[in-house]
């Protein structure tokens, strides 16, 4: 590619001395991509703001003030207004990016038990029971689901724990193609079979050979699937059947700021703002920890 | 070829039975009745209203009598819309939902691959890095919150195009809908196009047409495009399904009489026919566009063999 570094022949032979593992080439990848490094900063940030932000905050997110209704911004101690009913948009904000959050990655959590299980056992265990458990996927995947968690939320009523089963329910499909796609390969490749020759145990083969190799993809996947779910809660929240006031979710927080705009603009521009960013953190650090962790496109 | 669509189909119908099974006994289970009203029915009117709908029956009678209608393609009388079958409310409303999902994936397809061919002939250029920037926004912009912004800026403050209602279709009642819908789609398909369209590049087949001297333009026209907006083909399922989540949302935030909008309000207040029917419609939908999609791959690319 370009020029040897004058360093070249040390690090050579040092790289000789200690290889690098896969994981620390992943890491150094991961640490040469800005958006991801900036990302992983600002997404810090937004979660630390989300755990310790509402204790923090003077008004509590569901303190109601018949007085200050729809104050602008920096206005009576309220940092960013307060919407109809007199509540601080500050502190609904960081409530509702706690619980947006928390939805994101325990429904995901949900997803990628689900996922893996389901995708491990018909990849590993194959021939018939992989055909059954496939198709019963590809026949859930043209299912119009959004249809049916909307049916879910209406008919159970709407609670934070039937939300996480429901997206998580809806988004393990993807999960178990791609692990099981990825068991399926790894069984058959080279390194596996120099691993069996070496006369390596099977239980080494899979936590040292298997494991590594299937932690890639579902780590990239995982990233990519919190920003979904939170999408998804959102989405629901914008259609009153998501998160119930007075508790709040970004999702919650735009509808509720997107009726009222015209009065109160600040009350939609926040939490849009707030929304967007999180996601595209999460977006950029997918995309970066996919670059990083296969190096096919290297 | 006709083997596998018929095989298809086949599938199709265990599919479209668990659809069935599986929305009639949620909304069942869902507490409260399409006869709740602000003034509670005496127990006569109560029982006569359930007995001509047939709902005094057992559950697994009703169940029974509504996949009989199903399969003479019946879907029954609304239950909140008085004097309305299922199918006139989908007749009446569709129309404009489908004339939503078109245009959006006209113009989502026309600009999305534009922008994914424009970048991928400046890999790693300033056209490049922005159109990827843009598709990202894209991406990561849920459509609840350009819909509002969009009408807050454009219909509100500007004044340049109206802010909701349909007005039987005219052109500035659809600008802001359909541009909220294709925004995501313009993301996905860029990206899409963008990927493969660098793929092909490399290919050798286009290092010959290269070499045989052929204009660029003609290169990307005839030699590359082709091939790079194959993995599109097999989006226009999942494309159609993102059209159909979105309209949920812009059909209620511009008041559009879609069946997006009656899908939530429906599920509401236990119009049990009508929400039925809408799963059933759409369920169909996709299936039929997922093998549309399937047979189109198959007869673009002859490296694929359908069986």
């Amino acid at each position: 590619m370009s020029v040897l570094a004058p360093d070249a022949g040390d690090r050579l032979t040092k790289a000789a001395v200690k290889g690098r593992s896969l994981w620390d080439d992943a890491r150094r990848r991961l640490l040469a991509n800005r958006a991801a490094v900036t990302s992983m900063a600002v997404l810090a940030l937004l979660v630390l703001l989300a755990v310790v932000g509402p204790y923090l905050t003077p008004f509590a997110y569901d303190q109601v003030d018949k007085q200050d209704v729809w104050l602008p911004p920096l206005k009576e101690g309220h940092l960013l207004g307060s919407d109809a009913l007199g509540r601080d948009l500050l502190a609904r904000l960081l409530m509702g990016l706690r619980v947006s959050l928390a939805i994101g990655v325990v429904a995901t959590l949900v997803s990628l038990v689900i996922g893996v299980a389901w995708g491990a056992v018909a990849g590993y265990v194959g021939g018939k029971l992989d055909e059954v458990m496939m198709r019963a996927v590809d026949v859930l995947y043209s299912l119009p689901f959004i249809f049916f968690v909307i049916l879910l939320m209406v008919t159970f009523g709407s609670n934070i724990v039937l939300i996480f089963v429901a997206i998580g329910a809806v988004e393990w499909l993807t999960m178990s193609r791609i692990v099981r796609g990825q068991t399926l390969t790894l069984k058959n490749r080279e390194f596996i079979e120099a691993a069996r020759a070496a006369g390596l145990g099977r239980a080494a083969i899979i936590s040292r050979h298997i494991v590594p190799n299937l932690l890639g993809p579902v780590v990239v996947y995982v990233t990519l699937t919190i920003p979904a779910v939170i999408l998804a809660e959102s989405f629901l929240s914008f259609l009153g059947l998501g998160v119930q006031p007075p508790m709040a979710s970004l999702g919650s927080l735009i509808a509720a700021g997107a009726s009222d705009m015209e009065l109160a603009p600040w009350l939609l521009v926040f939490p849009s703002v707030v929304m967007v960013l999180t996601l595209m953190c999460f977006n950029f650090i997918g995309d970066g920890l996919r670059d990083a962790i296969d190096p096919k496109d290297r | 070829m006709l083997r596998y669509i018929g095989r298809r189909l086949l599938i199709a119908i265990p599919t479209l039975l668990l659809v069935i099974t599986a929305a009639f006994f949620m909304m069942r289970a869902a507490p409260g009745s399409p006869f709740d009203g602000d003034r509670k029915l005496s127990p006569e009117i109560e029982a006569n209203v359930l007995a001509k709908y047939g709902m005094n029956k057992p559950l697994g009678a009703q169940y029974v009598d509504y996949l009989a209608g199903v399969a003479r393609g019946d879907l029954g009388p609304s239950l909140k819309y008085q004097d309305k079958s299922v199918l006139d409310i989908l007749a009446e409303n569709y129309p404009v939902s489908l004339k939503l999902g078109l245009s959006a994936i006209a113009i989502a397809a026309l600009v999305g691959v534009s922008l994914g061919v424009m970048a991928a002939l400046r890999q790693n250029g300033t056209t490049d890095h922005l159109v990827m920037a843009v598709a990202i926004l894209g991406v990561c912009i849920p459509t609840f919150v350009t819909a509002p912004l969009l009408v807050l800026g454009i219909a509100s403050k500007l004044g340049w195009l109206p802010t909701a209602g349909w007005n039987d279709g005219a052109l500035p009642n659809m600008v802001l809908p359909v541009v909220v819908l294709a925004l995501p789609q313009i993301a996905i398909i860029s990206r899409l196009t963008r990927a493969g369209m660098i793929e092909v590049l490399r290919s050798n087949y286009i290092r010959t047409a290269r070499a045989k001297g052929l204009p660029e333009n003609l290169i990307v026209r005839r030699h590359a495009l082709r091939a790079a907006l194959l993995p599109l083909v097999s989006y226009l399922g999942p494309a159609c399904a993102g059209l159909i989540t979105g309209s949920l949302v812009v059909e209620k935030i511009f008041n559009l009489p879609g069946l997006g909008k009656f899908f939530v309000i429906s599920a509401l207040q236990r119009d049990y026919t009508v929400v039925m029917g809408m799963v059933i419609f759409y369920a169909a939908l996709i299936l039929v566009l997922n093998l549309v999609a399937d047979l189109l791959y198959a007869a673009l690319d002859p490296r694929v063999r359908l069986g």
